[in-house]
């Protein structure tokens, strides 16, 4: 892979495919995008991953505590996710997990957790809560664990690499019909961390509900995003990464990528396929090619960052 | 716990959850009647019940579910399969709920 910034030739497109493992590719040039929906199928999964070092890899809704039957061991399967990208050629600088860490925000699901992420070989773990994450009758127990959520009630921001990392929080309040909400706090204090910085700075925006309606029956979405949004457009590249619906969805606008992240414990029905979101059995030997993580890689710096998903099968 | 005091006890709890039947009002008897939570949906939506009635929500889908009041009246932890929770209306009103979880599931009890 070159660094030039340019639209990746069908040629490449091929050659990428080719050199790729399981999951699904695309790459954003220059704020122009191109896409390059790869679906692979696992012939060799020890092949190396191309493209640039990852700069960071996305875990999302690990659920540790489910134990029904659509995978009677979250634990294991978030094992395996953890062994996948400790083994990545190239070590990640940081994770960040998109929340539903635990499944019934019980204190002995987040011991264990914290646990199982701690073997991850990458310095850094960011996190933002899932709704699964905030039961507790005082919801204390996420902010009492990851402290630098709790000093801001769950949002934060923070630099690396020249990209500029904004953690999010959508799950806290909730509008009824299911959507997740921002919040005016919380968009008045993005106004203040977004103000002067210069419009070719990277954006990595993440947070476990959706930061566009995916669908609104479901809760697939957040019911003041276009707050966000509005305050996004301005730069040159920005990548929203969520959780919550154990299914990758992506969509473009703009400059604007926005990816959702697999489950590593259970995959859920597409968007209406059933009474609701609620977790989806399938055969024991398909559920790991439904699992998985996304890693985010750097190429032409700095304007451009590479999504690679890859499944635990 | 002489009827006076429990009498007392239960007026002191109020809007708490109660575990304990107050004896002196065995004559009209609360009833406990249910909600279940099922396919992503409180049923019934909206259930009435008498004054002093003990409403339990039970969790029967798949995935946990939570039971909020709008006005904090009452708020369960996450229930998983099976799971119960409880509270005892000891005023007339309206009450609506929500999932946590899940917040497109809504509910109302009327207390009557």
């Amino acid at each position: 892979m070159t660094d030039e910034i340019s639209l990746p030739g069908r040629r490449k497109a091929l050659r990428c495919m080719a050199l790729g493992g399981a999951g699904t590719l695309f790459a954003l040039a220059g704020g122009v995008f191109t896409p390059i929906d790869l679906a692979v199928a696992a012939t060799d999964p020890s092949r190396a991953i191309p493209a640039g070092k990852p700069l960071f890899v996305q875990i999302s809704d690990t659920h540790i505590g489910f134990n029904k039957e659509a995978n009677p061991d979250v634990d294991a399967t978030l094992n395996r996710a953890v062994d996948l990208v400790n083994g990545l050629p190239d070590q990640p600088a940081l994770v960040i997990h998109t929340g539903d860490i635990t499944h019934l925000s019980r204190p002995t699901e987040f011991d264990l957790a914290q646990q199982m992420l701690s073997r991850l070989r990458a310095s850094e773990l960011h996190t933002v809560p899932g709704e699964h994450d905030v039961t507790d009758p005082t919801v204390s127990e996420y902010f009492n664990r990851f402290r630098k959520a709790s000093e801001r009630r769950g949002y934060y921001s923070f630099d690396h690499a020249g990209v500029h990392f904004i953690a999010l929080i959508n799950v806290l309040q909730f509008k009824p019909g299911g959507l997740g909400t921002l919040g005016d706090e919380q968009l008045a204090w993005l106004a203040e961390d977004l103000r002067g910085r210069s419009a070719s700075t990277p954006i990595v925006v993440f947070a476990h509900m959706p930061l566009w309606t995916i669908y609104q029956p479901w809760g697939w979405g957040t019911a003041d995003a276009e707050q966000l949004l509005s305050q996004l457009r301005r730069f040159g590249s920005v990548t929203v990464l969520n959780g919550h619906i154990h299914q990758i969805v992506q969509k473009v606008e703009g400059n604007v990528t926005f990816h959702t992240a697999r489950s590593t414990a259970y995959p859920q029905p597409t968007a209406g396929d059933g009474p609701g979101p609620g977790p989806l059995v399938v055969p024991a030997a398909q559920l790991p090619a439904m699992l998985g993580v996304t890693s985010v890689s750097v190429v032409a710096h700095p304007h451009t960052l590479r999504l690679t998903d890859r499944t635990l099968a | 716990m002489n009827p006076h005091r429990s009498g007392s006890l239960s007026a002191l709890l109020g809007m708490t959850l109660v575990s304990l039947m107050a004896p002196a009002a065995q004559a009209a008897a609360p009833e406990s009647t249910g909600v279940v939570m099922k396919n992503f949906m409180f049923v019934p939506t909206s259930l009435t019940v008498d004054v002093g009635s003990t409403v339990t929500w039970t969790n029967q889908d798949g995935e946990p579910h939570t039971v909020i009041s709008d006005s904090g009246l009452f708020r369960s932890a996450a229930l998983d399969t099976n799971d119960k929770f409880t509270f005892r209306f000891e005023q007339p009103g309206t009450y609506h709920f929500v999932c946590s979880i899940h917040p497109q599931m809504v509910g109302t009890i009327i207390v009557k």
